[in-house]
């Protein structure tokens, strides 16, 4: 490059230029790449949260159109105080984390309930009623915590007795690939179908333990098989899980749900 | 002509970024348990290093030597989120099981290597050739050893049964090691011994020799 001679690229006026240009360059790509296929990546993420929930209840079937089976399930929102419906608040554009957050729609969550060490929750909450014929056949609760490394966001799906466990699956967590992501395992999560959240003083007794659940003992019906390298992941499980359908969280609506107090 | 010829062809196997230069290891053996996420990451990976030769090359007359690998990490980077993005928007399934890994390849050594080696010394046709022939060559022994262990893990081939499995009432018991990442250093493994014994210039000099003692020489 005769023509560059006397050009020095190693002086700070050119170091400069090259590292704010290069920079300011890289970010702008980088941003309207974000910014243009952000309603694509939404639409993605939302089409795997109807997913899991269909999965959830046992009602997804290779191939079929998400939409079309999602149509089947009722959304309500409930007032997680008094544990009755509510319609003030319009389920299709509410999303728990942003309410959560906010000062009118978010609660604190006072420390000696906070054992899933979520800080905050939303005063309401959807819940995702599947239905058979006309009887309700699982109701279908968001539930979300802190793992070891993450926040762990999924569904559990309760029978509507209020209190047996249908299913628990998780659609967004960072658990240790091999070890805590083991919560996604179809073996670990179909133990939970079956099992009970409440001992008979009314609180929650659902627990992973450390090990495999003995096939006879006390209180197998509160326990799930631990996960081995994951005690933490694990914890964190029952806990979101005690959190969410203990007196805070869901254990208003679950008891007016097997009182039969519940409103229409 | 034949110059770019050689560029493009010699990373396939004489210059194979994995089994002769033993670089991008980590996502050889992680993303190769089934051949789909493989071939994304292969496509992923391709289309960043030959982009990040091609960027680097235009600007290597300005990159100020002091900062280059800040400026070579800052290009990488960008690409690669890029591409992250574009996966998320329109293979979301497949990207959710490559999880980290297209992340990772802002580290990858073949991107960096090709960068520093070969784009801040040469044109742009040329170091976007050398960067897509890289890539090629990663991807084909990444496509060899994910078809392996997706065919004799799990009897499938991009999820369509090949062989049909004993759990369904067929012949093949499919090996669970397949499917675990020391299969991978196996399979790498004996590729590079094969491709040694074809190709017999690749075999390396020993770096040193255990000295024979003669009973001569104790006395």
């Amino acid at each position: 490059m005769p023509e560059k001679k006397e050009f020095d690229r190693d002086s700070i006026s050119n170091t400069l230029i090259v590292a704010v240009g290069l920079s300011l360059i890289c970010s702008v790509i980088v941003a309207s790449a974000a910014l243009v296929l952000k309603p694509v990546q939404e639409r993605n993420e939302e089409l795997f949260r109807q997913q899991i929930i269909l999965d959830v209840a046992g009602l997804s079937e290779p191939g079929a159109d998400i939409d079309e089976l999602f149509g089947n399930i009722e959304t309500r929102m409930v007032d997680l105080d008094t544990g009755q419906y509510t319609d003030a608040v319009d389920p299709g554009s509410f999303d728990s984390l942003v309410a959560a957050n906010d000062v009118a729609l978010g609660t604190a969550i006072p420390g000696d309930y906070d054992i899933a060490g979520i800080g905050r929750r939303a005063k309401v909450e959807p819940v995702y009623l599947v239905r058979d014929g006309d009887s309700v056949s699982q109701i279908i609760l968001p539930v979300y915590g802190k793992g070891l490394w993450s926040t762990m966001l999924g569904y559990l799906s309760v029978a509507p007795d209020g209190d047996t466990i249908r299913g628990l699956r998780f659609y967004s967590h960072a658990e240790t690939p091999g070890l805590g992501d083991q919560v996604d395992k179809e073996a670990w999560r179909e133990q939970w179908d079956g099992k009970s959240i409440y001992g008979d003083d009314g609180e929650p007794q659902i627990r992973v333990i450390k090990g495999k659940v003995p096939a006879d003992g006390p209180n197998t019906e509160y326990q799930v098989d631990g996960l081995s390298g994951a005690t933490l992941t694990a914890n964190g499980v029952t806990n979101l899980v005690r959190y969410w359908t203990g007196p805070h969280g869901f254990g208003p609506y679950l008891s007016n749900l097997r009182e039969g107090t519940l409103n229409e | 002509m034949s110059e770019a010829r050689t560029v493009l062809i010699d990373p396939l196997v004489d210059n194979n970024p994995v089994t002769l230069q033993m670089l991008g290891i980590c996502s050889a053996l992680a993303v190769t348990t089934s051949l789909l996420p493989a071939l994304l990451m292969c496509v992923a990976l391709t289309s960043v290093v030959s982009l990040s030769s091609a960027a680097i090359s235009l600007l290597r007359h300005r990159i100020p030597n002091n900062i280059r690998i800040i400026v070579h990490m800052t290009i990488i980077a960008s690409l690669v989120i890029l591409v992250d993005q574009l996966l998320k928007a329109y293979a979301f399934e497949t990207s959710k099981q490559l999880s980290v890994f297209v992340g990772l390849i802002i580290t990858n050594c073949i991107v960096l290597g090709r960068a520093e080696a070969f784009a801040m010394k040469n044109g742009v046709v040329m170091s976007f050739l050398d960067g897509l022939g890289n890539g090629l060559g990663y991807s084909l022994i990444l496509i060899v050893v994910a078809t392996l262990r997706e065919l004799f893990g799990a009897g499938t081939l991009l999820g369509y049964p090949v062989f049909e499995l004993v759990s369904d009432g067929g012949w093949y018991q499919p090996n669970g090691l397949m499917l675990l990442p020391p299969s991978a250093f196996f399979i790498i493994g004996l590729m590079i011994w094969g491709i040694r014994t074809w190709r017999t210039k690749q075999v390396e000099k020993p770096e040193y020799q255990i000295h024979e003692v003669h009973r001569t020489e104790v006395y």
